[in-house]
């Protein structure tokens, strides 16, 4: 039988010993990055790269500054990231709404079946110079660009979760006299917010490849047009400048779904 | 005219390939107050029934009644249904789960709130309002459930075996204290099990079942002696081995003679 001193030093000692891994963790993860971009310059400069197509941090850096300094970076920028999160809130939306009318009707669901199918296997970026004809060479398309491309994977996965919730939990409210519309909010929606949370997830991802080639085809403004626009006249400090900007910010936007997720379930 | 009145029920289920008759020809009359034991093996429809009486379908004929009035259709009353497990909500703390049906009869003032929170207390939980399912442990659970579904003031209780997935001790614990509750509040109860001494410990009479079709069999009215005891003294009385083996017995003669 061990003291309470022995026991609460043992128990100071395992706190120890997870701390001193978390510093293992992030010192390796920070070698990376150095290491990383330390070589690609130091190839850059003595040409082990060809620096007309690598580029450099140094020159990328520069070329940044730049643009920062002439607001032209912050205008792009903020057009993608707006047409981005337009994009992906309208796609994760309409997704997990098309989702709960297929769990309203099943006939509905049924019938539509082959059709999601069709949808879901066909490229959506191959529908971009039609959404471009339609909707006009502007930031509509670009969104719906955005949009079109999680909507369909949405609504499946997000109608099988629908129906897997446990029916028993759909039993106790019923029992309650519950309606359809409270066994929605009350066990369905709820039991569901993992999956749709991890289909956020793969919706940002997805919202940013629908709006870099919207705005490739488009040519006008914002992150993708930078990138067509630097391939174009051989300009990589650009291509990977915008390249690394939208690494970041879809970096961000993925933390923020995570912060989300911390938020809204709340049991685990 | 019993409190509740189950009227010559039929009901087939149908697959594409198959039709299986469940129930046949089941009629029983219930008192208000009684605790009534359906007991029968897996297969026996008893389940079923059960399903039928809390109105979640319609069966292909027959009809039920309480208080004279038909179930099916009538949404002005509730009725408390306790499963296998407790399926409180995962995501729900424990006082949002024993308020679940009253939210959702529109029902949940000050007054009912109050009361719902003493029924946590009723069942020795009080202090873990604010508190997650996970956080509990199993027998709690089904506890926090068995209040969940008083809260709504029930005019019947279904108990669709809520003990089967307990420990022993546990079970013989929950046992007493839902023969307890009941008894306390007044409550009609029916229960379904596969366990013959939770038949004769709990309840005022044993209706057991024949399974393929589900068919009553024999019905066995507890003595007054050992209905007047708590269920775990009641499995330490001196009749209850006897009924114990009238009824191992009889369920031993349906296996060798199935369908009779």
């Amino acid at each position: 039988m061990k003291s309470t001193r022995e026991i609460n030093s043992l128990h100071d000692q395992y706190k120890a010993s997870l701390r001193k891994e978390k510093r293992w963790v992030h010192f390796f993860q920070l070698l990376i990055f150095i290491t990383f971009f330390t070589l690609w310059e130091a190839f850059s400069r003595m040409e082990w790269i060809d620096p007309l197509i690598f580029s450099s941090p140094y020159k990328v850096w520069s070329l940044f500054l730049e643009k920062v300094m002439d607001g032209t970076l912050l205008s792009h920028l903020s057009i993608t990231v707006f047409e981005t999160l337009l994009g992906f809130l309208i796609g994760t939306l309409l997704g997990t709404g098309l989702a709960a009318i297929l769990w309203w009707s099943s006939l509905l669901s049924k019938i539509l079946d082959p059709y999601l199918v069709i949808l879901n296997a066909m490229p959506k970026v191959a529908l971009g110079p039609i959404l471009i004809v339609a909707l006009g060479p502007n930031m509509t398309s670009i969104v719906a660009m955005g949009a079109i491309i999680s909507i369909i994977i949405t609504t499946i996965v997000v109608y099988t979760s629908f129906r897997e919730v446990d029916p028993n939990y759909l039993k106790v409210l019923q029992t309650f006299g519950a309606s359809r519309l409270q066994m929605f909010k009350e066990a369905i929606l709820p039991a569901s917010f993992p999956t749709i949370i991890s289909t956020l997830k793969v919706n940002v991802g997805l919202s940013w490849v629908g709006v870099i080639v919207g705005e490739f085809l488009v040519s006008e403004k914002g992150l993708g047009y930078m990138i067509i626009y630097g391939f174009q006249v051989f300009n990589f400090n650009l291509v990977l400048l915008s390249l690394l900007i939208i690494a970041v910010f879809a970096t961000i936007m993925y933390q923020l779904v995570e912060l989300l997720e911390r938020k809204l379930i709340k049991n685990n | 005219m019993g409190f509740l009145t189950i009227n010559n029920i039929h009901h087939t289920f149908f697959t594409e390939k198959t039709s299986t008759t469940a129930l046949e020809n089941i009629s029983l009359d219930i008192e208000e107050g009684e605790f009534i034991s359906f007991l029968g093996p897996s297969g026996c429809g008893k389940t079923t029934l059960l399903s039928i009486i809390a109105g979640l379908f319609y069966p292909t004929s027959g009809n039920i009644l309480l208080e004279n009035k038909p179930i099916h259709g009538d949404t002005g009353f509730s009725i408390g249904y306790m499963l296998q497990q407790d399926y409180l909500f995962p995501w729900k703390t424990i006082e949002e789960n024993i308020m679940l049906g009253l939210k959702l009869l529109q029902k949940d003032d000050a007054v009912s709130r109050t009361q719902a929170l003493k029924l946590l207390g009723d069942v020795g939980l009080s202090g873990v309002e604010k508190q997650f399912p996970r956080q509990l442990s199993g027998g709690m659970r089904q506890r926090a459930a068995l209040a969940r579904t008083l809260a709504v003031d029930p005019k019947i209780l279904l108990l669709d075996e809520p003990f089967s997935a307990l420990d022993y001790q546990t079970k013989l614990k929950l046992e007493d204290l839902v023969s307890d509750t009941l008894k306390a509040f007044g409550k009609t109860a029916v229960l379904v099990t596969h366990d013959i001494g939770e038949s004769i410990a709990m309840s005022d009479r044993v209706y057991l079942f024949t399974a393929k079709p589900g068919r009553i069999h024999k019905t066995f009215t507890i003595p007054a002696e050992l209905r007047s005891l708590s269920p775990f003294e009641a499995r330490n009385h001196p009749l209850y081995p006897e009924l114990f083996q009238t009824i191992w017995k009889e369920l031993e003669s349906l296996e060798i003679h199935p369908g009779n």
